[in-house]
């Protein structure tokens, strides 16, 4: 079965669902869009690093998400402007990460990848990975879910509980870079923060508890996977861009769909 | 420095001599303070009298420039925080807030929204609910922790003047029946003096402390919110005059409620604790902080 690659690819997005949903629901009830963005984007870096060192793309990728990660959570912490502050460090670290991976002879050719994903050339040894940092994810979430919950509607309640807030954005930072490396090969580099963000918008409406939301948000992530490949597969268009394409239809439609039932 | 006047019991939380820093600015300077079992003790200040900086030292959450704060050890803090805006995107019953942090059954998330006068709004969205209804919700969570103190900052805010006295009276309720300690936070002036058996006036220090009546006798307290010489003594005194009164047109509980709080009061006037009051004048007041 796992000889076909559309049956990889689609194993491969799905995958990468269960773990985006949860995280993404936490990405959008903490405002955490360009976090996101800023992680993702630093992976180029990572990519760049790690081919000019030899080492797996996956170490390069994992390793800078993560250093990405945590300074922009510790910048965060000291009360930074945080909107201009991310909207530097996300795009320096792309346009550092493109002039990077131009010095690497014979990256240039295989960039696209990188930037949009190739979900379609994901290999066994891709799909063993990817499901497990999904795995690895989704237990460090739920483990802390309700402190995170707790720490996300307000933090002086979360320590006044005796959790520690700083400790469960610390969690989160791990989960999103652990994320950013597995997803690359799924949707690229620039598409990564879509894959977090539209299928937990896409199901806000459609959930009355914060649990309903992180499973929506998976069951719609894993439709908009099946969804893009098979218009991939019609039409001929790239694979990554084709699921968040998707995702944004589905989004467009619970939207919608929302404001009929408020009338 | 009062502590030949506290009782011998260990307060349930104590501040001795806390002194916060922020931004190199000395917000709190000096200020000590116990809170004992069962007690109401309401912080009385105007804006950006560290009031709220107060509470989150005394929560743990800031770190002292200097001076100690002291929880009793396995103390169960029930928190009411000021604001807790939850977000458009986050959807959220009150049955689910009422399991955070910690899950609760059933049985007991109904007992507590019956304690709180809100029975039937278990599958409401939280954003959904007004302002006084979104107060209970946060005092009932706060009381399923089984609580040894309530810690509320400005749990008033945004409610209108009845909804505020029938908030006070819920807590009250809660303090007979449980035993629970509560210390509060407000810049409003009577109607809280009178749900309080302890009033701590704060302006990045103790300006005065003690029971409503002599706390609103207290030139500093009067100098604080710009009162003349009747201000807030004519204002408590009133609104204590109506215990009394029984015939007046007011409401049973509130009667009620008030009623046993003048009992209160008396009590506090037998055994002292009344008086712990650290000055009256300006002069001693000088001498007592900058010690």
């Amino acid at each position: 079965m796992l000889d076909n690659f559309l049956i990889r690819a689609a194993l491969a997005g799905v995958g990468l669902a269960f773990a985006t949903g949860p995280l993404g629901s936490f990405v959008v009830w903490r405002r955490m869009a360009y976090f996101g963005d800023a992680t993702a984007h630093a992976a180029i870096l990572g990519v760049a690093l790690a081919l000019a060192t030899d080492l797996p793309v996956v170490a390069g990728t994992l390793t800078v998400a993560l250093a990405m990660a945590v300074t922009v959570s510790t910048l965060a912490a000291r009360g930074w402007a945080m909107d201009t502050t991310l909207g530097v460090l996300a795009h320096s670290a792309l346009a550092l990460g493109l002039v990077a991976v131009s010095f690497v002879p014979g990256a240039r050719t295989d960039l696209s990848a990188w930037l949009f994903g190739d979900i379609l050339a994901v290999s066994r040894g891709d799909l063993v990975f990817i499901w497990g940092g999904a795995a690895l994810v989704l237990a460090l979430l739920v483990w802390r879910w309700q402190a995170l919950l707790t720490a996300t509607l307000n933090e002086d309640l979360a320590h006044a509980s005796g959790l520690n807030p700083a400790r469960e954005r610390l969690v989160l930072t791990l989960a999103l870079a652990v994320v950013v490396a597995v997803a690359i090969k799924v949707v690229g580099a620039l598409l990564i923060a879509a894959m977090l963000i539209i299928p937990a918008a896409a199901a806000r409406g459609l959930a009355r508890t914060p649990e309903g939301m992180a499973i929506m948000a998976s069951l719609i992530g894993a439709a908009a996977t099946l969804g893009g490949l098979q218009l991939s597969l019609w039409q001929d268009t790239p694979a990554g861009p084709s699921i968040i394409t998707a995702a944004a239809l589905i989004f467009a439609l619970s939207a919608s769909l929302g404001r009929m039932q408020r009338g | 420095m009062n502590a030949p006047l506290r009782p011998a019991v260990a307060p349930l939380i104590a501040a001795e001599n806390l002194t916060i820093r922020m931004d190199g600015q000395e917000v709190l300077t000096g200020v000590s303070l116990a809170i004992q079992r069962a007690e109401i003790v309401t912080i009385l200040g105007p804006n950006g009298s560290g009031k709220s900086t107060l509470l989150r030292a005394l929560l743990g959450i800031l770190r002292p420039a200097s001076g100690t704060v002291t929880q009793r050890p396995g103390l169960v803090i029930g928190y009411v925080p000021q604001k807790l805006a939850v977000d458009r995107t986050l959807p959220m019953t009150v049955r689910r807030f009422l399991s955070l942090p910690v899950r609760v059954t059933n049985t007991d998330a109904a007992a507590a929204l019956i304690r709180v006068g809100m029975p039937d709004v278990a599958q409401r969205q939280m954003a959904d609910l007004s302002g006084g209804q979104f107060q209970r919700i946060l005092l009932a969570r706060a009381l399923l922790a089984r609580p040894d103190i309530l810690i509320l900052d400005e749990p008033t805010q945004g409610l209108d003047q009845p909804g505020e006295a029938a908030f006070y009276r819920l807590i009250e309720e809660v303090r007979r029946e449980t035993g629970v300690a509560v210390l509060m936070v407000s810049h409003d002036l009577h109607v809280v003096m009178a749900a309080s058996d302890r009033v701590i006036c704060l302006n990045g220090h103790v300006c005065c402390e003690g029971t409503p009546r002599v706390v609103s006798n207290a030139p500093e307290y009067r100098a604080l919110f710009g009162l003349g010489t009747q201000g807030a003594l004519a204002l408590y005194q009133h609104v204590h005059d109506h215990s009394h009164d029984h015939g007046h047109g007011h409401g049973h509980g509130h009667d009620h409620s008030h009623h046993d709080q003048h009992d209160q009061h008396d009590q506090h006037d037998h055994n002292g604790r009344d008086h712990n009051v650290h000055d009256h004048g300006p002069h001693h007041h000088k001498d007592h902080h900058h010690a």
